[in-house]
Formats: structure tokens, sequence, C-alpha cells
């Protein structure tokens, strides 16, 4: 009967109801088709219309209308760009969220490991850079993947050694984490400056990597738009990397393990594993991840410093917290979500770019206090 | 009686600074389904999970097979052959009862085998097969707690409370799972309140209370001594009939 009334109260409660549904069951898709909605909607409103009376009565147009003059092109670059970046951004956080989901630790020494890998990869691409100059595809491919691995080993082994000796003591204690692990990222940062001396190391980029993409002026819509290669090489290795790691969640036994350590370490070890091991591994291979997301933000600038870390962290924290803690998935749109708003927002009104960030956490927040995609905990 | 598979002696454990277990005499005879009663707060659920390492022993020992097991890691334990299912049967929720299962057997695939046997003990495992094991309802959880105990042979399961909470009809289900289990030989150690169900169950019994073992012997000698039930459990069952 109830089901009755309910279907006849016409379409539009029904409409609701279901935009009801969808934005509290997909809520990622709902603030990035949101926030790209919008956009589109700027781009795709021909400004003429929108400012047409104030133009014809010479009249100066209103700022807000004034967005409208976005283009189409420009909307295109600005969402590629923006994804180059939240993938990026994802790469850098995606160890951070696991450790905090799977072990409960807050580690923010990840910013210490970020730099790292960026001078890491830096190291890498200097020496190399007679084969990034030389235009060819395979030996640009060479130093990309010889500088990524470089990282990731060297950030990786620095895994083991921080979670060996600065996390292990201080499990269950967020307070002490807190003040040992931002030790641990001093450390870190010193250590750069002993290896790679005070000054800024400049990155040269491969010239197979440099320029950009023209569309030919002949394609529909988005003809005349550049994007560059770079970025669209960020977002093809964020994509896969992705895809990777929610193959290896929920496909794999290791994956299997993670998620159910996530609800239960106890648990996992009453049916006989090793929790301290699976800690140790995805500690290991956070850490990498940094690293290589500091490697790949590193050639992005074309220079790299050692507090380049700690700046990224903001970002980063911004990332897991908005997209719920220990969530792979919540990470991932999250870190899109924000890279998207810093580029659009920084077109539309510089000045609001670096608002806009925290802005979005809070927004979020305010929406759903535990994130987007919030992972369960007992 | 039968050899001890698992024995406890003095045991003492502390939660914080609250001192729960006073010296814990226990034998578990091998093979046999023993029940250990007692009243809330009397260190029943604590004795398990000192066995399963997850409390840490302040003195005493656990010998199991002969081994001291005292003081060794919970996966080192349950590598050994104990299963354990908690009070508020432990299940990975976001999980899929697959995904629970194929955890549950650490040493390698599941028998297919074994898994037909625990299909029949608990038909709805087969039924929401991939389904989260958070959809379930209450008594299906259990099953799957218990289900996840037994994918694979064990020495010895520990099962805390799995009636708790759980309607009439499927306490039913689960007896007769425990009677197939004990048919098979299973040694089990579980601690339960309900004393019908431990008294259909039961071979040994341990009673405690304030953190030690107060009374220790076979469950048919209390099921008759009214008496005794009244002073051990405060209750007499022959009211109730």
């Amino acid at each position: 009967m109830s089901a009755n009334i309910s279907t006849m109260n016409g379409s539009s409660g029904g409409l609701r109801q279901r935009f009801a549904a969808f934005r509290d069951g997909y809520p990622h898709f709902f603030v990035l088709g949101l926030m790209v909605g919008v956009m589109l909607l700027l781009a795709l409103v021909p400004y003429r219309t929108v400012a047409g009376p104030w133009l014809q009565a010479g009249e100066e147009v209103p700022a807000l209308l004034q967005l409208f003059r976005l283009g189409f092109t420009t909307w295109f670059t600005l969402t590629v760009s923006g994804m180059a970046m939240g993938l990026m951004i994802f790469i850098m956080s995606s160890g951070m969220t696991l450790t905090f989901g799977l072990m409960s630790v807050l580690n923010l020494g990840h910013g210490g490991f970020i730099s790292f890998g960026a001078f890491c990869g830096a190291t890498v691409v200097a020496y190399l850079s007679h084969w990034g100059g030389s235009g060819s595809l395979m030996l640009t491919t060479g130093v990309l993947i010889l500088a990524f691995f470089y990282a990731m080993l060297i950030t990786g082994a620095l895994g083991i050694f921080f979670e060996r000796v600065v996390i292990r003591p201080v499990y269950g204690d967020h307070l002490k984490q807190i003040l040992v692990t931002i030790g641990g990222a001093i450390i870190l940062m010193e250590l750069i400056h002993v290896i790679w001396g005070p000054t800024d190391l400049p990155v040269p980029r491969p010239d197979l990597l440099r320029g950009a993409v023209i569309f030919h002026d002949g394609v529909p819509l988005i003809g005349g738009a550049a994007i560059e290669i770079y970025r669209l090489m960020a977002v093809v290795v964020g994509l896969i990397l992705y895809a990777l790691m929610q193959l290896t969640i929920s496909r794999t036994k290791v994956g299997v393990l993670i998620r159910a350590g996530v609800e239960s370490t106890e648990m996992v070890e009453v049916q006989g594993y090793r929790i301290r091991m699976l800690f140790l591994a995805v500690f290991v291979v956070g850490s990498a991840l940094a690293g290589l997301g500091g490697a790949m933000w590193g050639m992005y600038e074309q220079i790299v410093n050692a507090h380049m870390g700690e700046h990224l962290m903001i970002m980063v924290i911004v990332v897991i917290i908005t997209g719920g803690l220990g969530s792979i998935t919540g990470c991932f749109y999250a870190a899109i979500l924000v890279g998207l708003i810093n580029l659009y927002v920084g077109y539309l009104e510089p000045r609001l770019a670096g608002i806009a960030t925290v802005g979005l956490m809070v927004a979020v927040l305010m929406w759903r206090p535990q994130g987007l995609i919030p992972v369960l905990r007992h | 009686m039968a050899e001890s598979l698992l024995s406890l002696t003095d045991l003492h454990a502390n939660i914080g600074q609250y001192h729960i277990l006073h010296g814990v005499n226990l034998e578990v005879p091998r093979g046999e389904l023993t029940v250990l009663l007692g009243r809330n707060g009397a260190g029943k659920s604590t004795t398990l999970r000192t066995i399963m390492g997850l409390t840490q022993v302040s003195r005493g020992t656990v010998r199991f097979k002969g081994e001291d097991i005292t003081g060794a890691a919970t996966p080192g334990i349950a590598r050994r052959g104990i299963a354990f299912v908690p009070e508020g049967m432990g299940i990975f929720q976001l999980l899929s009862v697959r995904e629970n299962m194929e955890l549950a057997a650490a040493s390698g695939p599941i028998d297919p085998q074994r898994l037909e046997w625990v299909f029949e003990l608990f038909p709805p495992m087969k039924q929401f097969w991939d389904k989260d094991a958070g959809n379930l309802s209450g008594g299906q959880k259990q099953m799957l707690a218990i289900a996840r105990a037994i994918i694979e042979p064990r020495e010895l399961l520990l099962i805390d409370e799995p009636t708790k909470g759980l309607a009439p009809s499927i306490i039913n289900d689960l007896r007769d799972a425990f009677i197939d289990l004990k048919d098979q030989e299973a040694t089990i150690l579980l601690v339960e309140q309900n004393f019908n169900f431990a008294r259909a169950l039961g071979q040994s019994v341990a009673v405690m209370d304030d953190g030690a073992v107060v009374h220790a012997g076979q469950m048919a000698a209390l099921a008759e001594d009214e008496a005794l039930q009244q002073e051990l459990l405060g209750l007499s069952l022959g009211a109730h009939q």
C-alpha cells in the first residue's frame, strides 16, 4: 500500500528520491559531477547570450557573469591538467591513507618520502640527461622507468628503516606518532641537504616530454586546445596505478588481508596471519608510492627542493581526509577533485586557488563528516 | 577421562590494572566438548582470549599437546591448530562470505569436500556465498563465524557464547551443527550461558567464578545434581520444566 502511495506521488517526488539516493550512494560521483558540471555550464553557454543586455547598453558586465567567458577548449585543457595534478597527488596520498586505514598510524613523515623520491628521480634524470636529450622514444622511456624505479627503491628501503625504528615503538598512540614522525620528516629533509646540498636542483625534463599536444583546429569542440605531453603521461601513469591498486585490493589474497585488517587487526591474527608483516609491506609500498609521486612531481615542476614534500603534504592531508581515511577509492576521487578545483579556481579567480582546496574539504566534511567514502571501523 | 589436549595451570591475566584471572586450572580432554559456565564477569571470555594469546599471561602456563605455548604470538597459536570464535563473532563485515572463508583457510585453497560439508551444516553460507558478510542476519553471521573456524581441520575450537542474542530456532540449528562436530570427535571448548544448550552438548564441564575454576567434572553429573547447580550457577532447571 505504502509503495503505491509513493509511486502515485508523481514523477517529481520519485526523481527527487532517486537523486537523493544517487547523492548518498555515490557521493564521489556527485561532487565530481557537480564541479565538472558547473564548469561545463560556464563553458558551453555562450558569453554573448548571458552578457548581451549589458554589452548592448555599453555597460560593464557584472563580475559573476564574466565567468561565462570560459570557452570549451579552455575547459578541456583545465580538466585534463587538473586530472594530471590530481593523479600525481593520488599517487602520493594512496600510501598514507592505507597506512592510516590499516594500522591507524598517522605518518606525518610522509612528506619526507615525497621530497626524497623527487631528489632520487632528479638525480637519475640529470645523470642520464644525454638519454633524455636524444629524442629517442626508447631512451626517454628508459630514463623515466629508471628514475621512477630508483625513487621507489630508495624510498621503499627508507620505509623499512622508518617503520622499524620510528613507527614501531609508537603503534597505538597518535600523539606520539605525530611528534615522532614529524621528527622523522625533519631528519629526512636534513639528509637531503647533506646528500644533495642546500640548493634547489633543476630537473631537465626529457625532450620528448616537453611541449604540448595541440589539437587540430578542425577537431570539433576541442580544436586548438593544447595539452602538455607530460600531463598526459601523468594521467596515464596515475590511471594505470589506480587500476593496479584496485585489482590488488579486490582480487588478491593480500588485498583481502588488507581489507580485513582495516576492520580488525586482531581477527586477522586469529586466522593465523602475522599482521606485523602486512603492516611493514603496506608501509614500504606506501613509502615507495610517495617517492614515485615525488619523482613525478619534481619532473613536472622541473625543479626540486627539500621542502616540496612539506608543501605537498597540505594537499595530501586534504585528500585523505576528504576521501575518507583508509579508502583508496575515496583517495582517488578526492585527489582528482583537489586537482580540478585548483586548476578551475586558479583560472577563474587565481587569488582563491589556495583557499579552494581547503574549502572543498570543509564543504565535504560538513556534509559527510567521515569523508566521501568512509571505511567501517569497529 | 581422555588425555588432555589443552591444560591451563595457575593462569593469571590482567587487563590494564584489573586482575581478571586468578589462577585458572583447566583440562580440556581430547575429542570432547567441554563447556565453560559461569556468571557474567567470571573470566570465561578472558580465559579464551588468554589461550589465544590476545590477552597477556602474567603468571602460569598454557600447554597445548604437551607443548608450552604461554606467551606465543596469536598467529603462531592459530597455526598450531586452534580456532577462535570470539564473542561478537569477529567476522569481517566488508568482506564477502567467500572472502571470509578464504582467509580462514590460511594454509591454502579451500578443500572442496570440506566446503560441501560446511554447506550441509550451514546452508545459508552457500546461498550468500558472494554477498557481503555485513548483510547477513545475526544467526547467519554466527554460522559464518563457526563455518570459518571449521573450514580447515583444527585440533581445538574455542567458541565464545554462540547462542547470544539468537532466536530459539537458530539455536536449534546451531546445536545440530555442534552435535555433528562432536560426532567427528572435534575437541571444543565452549563458553556458554544458556544452560539448556550447554547441557545438551557438553561432555565435560567447568564452572568459573571470580577468575578461577570452582568446579570441574562430567556434565552428566552436574545435570543431575540440582543442588550443585543451585550452588554454582544460581539456577534450578527443575523449576522451569
